[in-house]
């Protein structure tokens, strides 16, 4: 069963309606017990990384995603999705995330328009059937002002340049993250998340 | 490196898309659900929709017609029109709405904007300005679809807009709307040169090199259209093609 998780914040609905043109047919919920009993998760995420983390513990949703990773569960985190999960962000002073991925989540510099809005392109760093179908440099869909440093550059499968290179994509063992919107992002995102599907089936 | 957005816009009255529409393919092309979808295929970046309808029950039909498009639409969806309060904002969010435009209603009373900006992010709201040019230089704010002068600065009012909490400013030259002269080239560099977040520019579009000029010289983060699509003078492809030529990044 696919859980997508609803810790109130964001507009998911566009997330739902992503997985559902896919045929999936995703349980959405804010509850720890519904998370821990799925066999993929999602984690999607727009807003504030700090207060989006805050939320996360009052529900008990951080443990609960902790689990679901180190059980080797299926997971994807999407834009602050996947910036909750490095270890600290600058967003809002200096706040403390889930630890998952080491590493920090960082302001673009001064000089750039931010938030970062539209498409821009990801290029594939490493192999993976995340990006099966999907051309190196194809466009996807951002709308971010922090971008995640991960400490292990072996995780980095993306990066997309925004005045320097940063990380846009990661994935190794059973999780992937996104900096973009692959249910914004047309066609490609449409055939990422096919491809996280069937990754999540073992094929 | 980020690509220059070309966004249509379409006016959306008790659910119909008017500005007739003439495309040839659409079995009816006043229904903004397959418009949409046909947008969408064409390679649009983002898609705007302003309800004109001025009643709540034409909201409400609005909400419904945002919730049949996201389901089959996977590019950003702007509703802007009517948006009064942070419940408005949050039916059309709920709705499958990612951003919505605010106009009268900031003016009217900011705190919309930083109130908004706090339940949903930043990111999901847009500050729309109406910007008349005054005879002695400088742009006045408009609001009530462009028929009530404000005595307010334009690109003053950018700022503000943004210092409360919009993510994004969609510029709307009243002079240049529905006349294909070209946007206000001026207007678009002043507002754009002084704000940290992205602008789109409005009002005015006729022809491919007035896109071209909006982006390099109004150094216009996106460009929204409405006739020279909707009348099929030009395709999206088209456009962004012609873009391309010169130099300028998009999404092909």
């Amino acid at each position: 069963m696919l859980a997508i998780i609803d810790y109130g914040a964001g507009n998911i609905r566009s997330v739902v309606n992503a997985f559902r043109a896919l045929g999936a047919e995703p349980l959405v919920s804010n509850r720890p017990q519904d998370i821990l009993k799925a066999t993929t998760v999602v984690l999607p995420g727009v807003g504030a990384a700090g207060a989006t983390v805050k939320s996360l513990n009052e529900q008990g949703l951080s443990e609960a995603i902790s689990r679901v990773i180190e059980d080797g569960r299926p997971f994807f985190g999407i834009c602050i999705g996947l910036q909750v999960l490095l270890d600290s962000t600058e967003e809002g002073g200096d706040e403390k995330c889930l630890g998952i991925i080491h590493g920090k989540v960082v302001k673009f510099p001064a000089g750039l328009k931010v938030p970062q809005m539209g498409w821009n392109q990801v290029k594939q760093v490493k192999p993976h059937k995340i990006f099966n179908g999907i051309p190196d440099n194809a466009n996807f869909y951002f709308v971010h002002s922090y971008y995640a440093v991960p400490d292990d550059p072996d995780v980095v499968t993306g990066i997309t340049e925004y005045g320097k290179p940063f990380c846009s994509m990661i994935a190794y063992d059973n999780v992937i993250a996104a900096q973009f919107h692959p249910e914004k992002s047309g066609e490609y995102g449409l055939k990422m998340y096919a491809n996280f599907l069937k990754l999540a089936k073992g094929a | 490196m980020l690509t220059k957005r070309i966004i249509p816009c379409l006016d959306v009255k008790n659910g119909r898309v008017v500005k007739g529409t003439s495309f040839k393919g659409l079995r009816d092309a006043g229904d903004p659900v397959e418009l949409a979808s046909y947008y969408y295929k064409e390679g649009s970046d983002e898609l705007v929709f302003l309800d004109i309808t001025a009643t709540p029950e034409g909201r409400k039909t609005m909400a419904d017609i945002v919730e049949r498009i996201s389901e089959k639409v996977f590019i950003p969806l702007t509703v802007g029109g009517g948006i009064s309060t942070t419940d408005d904002v949050q039916k059309m969010l709920r709705a499958g709405a990612d951003k919505v435009s605010i106009n009268t209603a900031a003016v009217v009373n900011p705190r919309i904007l930083s109130e908004g900006a706090e339940r949903f992010g930043s990111q999901c709201i847009v500050i729309a300005i109406d910007a008349k040019r005054l005879p002695g230089g400088g742009w006045q704010v408009y609001t009530h679809s462009g028929q009530k002068p404000t005595g307010i600065d334009a690109v003053k009012w950018a700022q503000k807009a943004v210092k409360l909490g919009a993510g994004e400013i969609l510029l709307t030259s009243i002079d240049a709307d529905g006349h294909r002269v070209g946007y206000d080239i001026e207007l678009t560099r002043a507002v754009s040169e002084t704000v940290s977040v992205p602008v789109i520019a409005s009002g005015g579009a006729g022809s491919l090199e007035d896109l071209c000029k909006a982006l390099l010289d109004g150094k216009a983060d996106a460009v929204l259209a409405a006739s020279i699509f909707h009348y099929e003078q030009f395709t999206i492809r088209q456009a962004k093609e012609f873009l391309r030529s010169q130099n300028i990044p998009v999404r092909l």
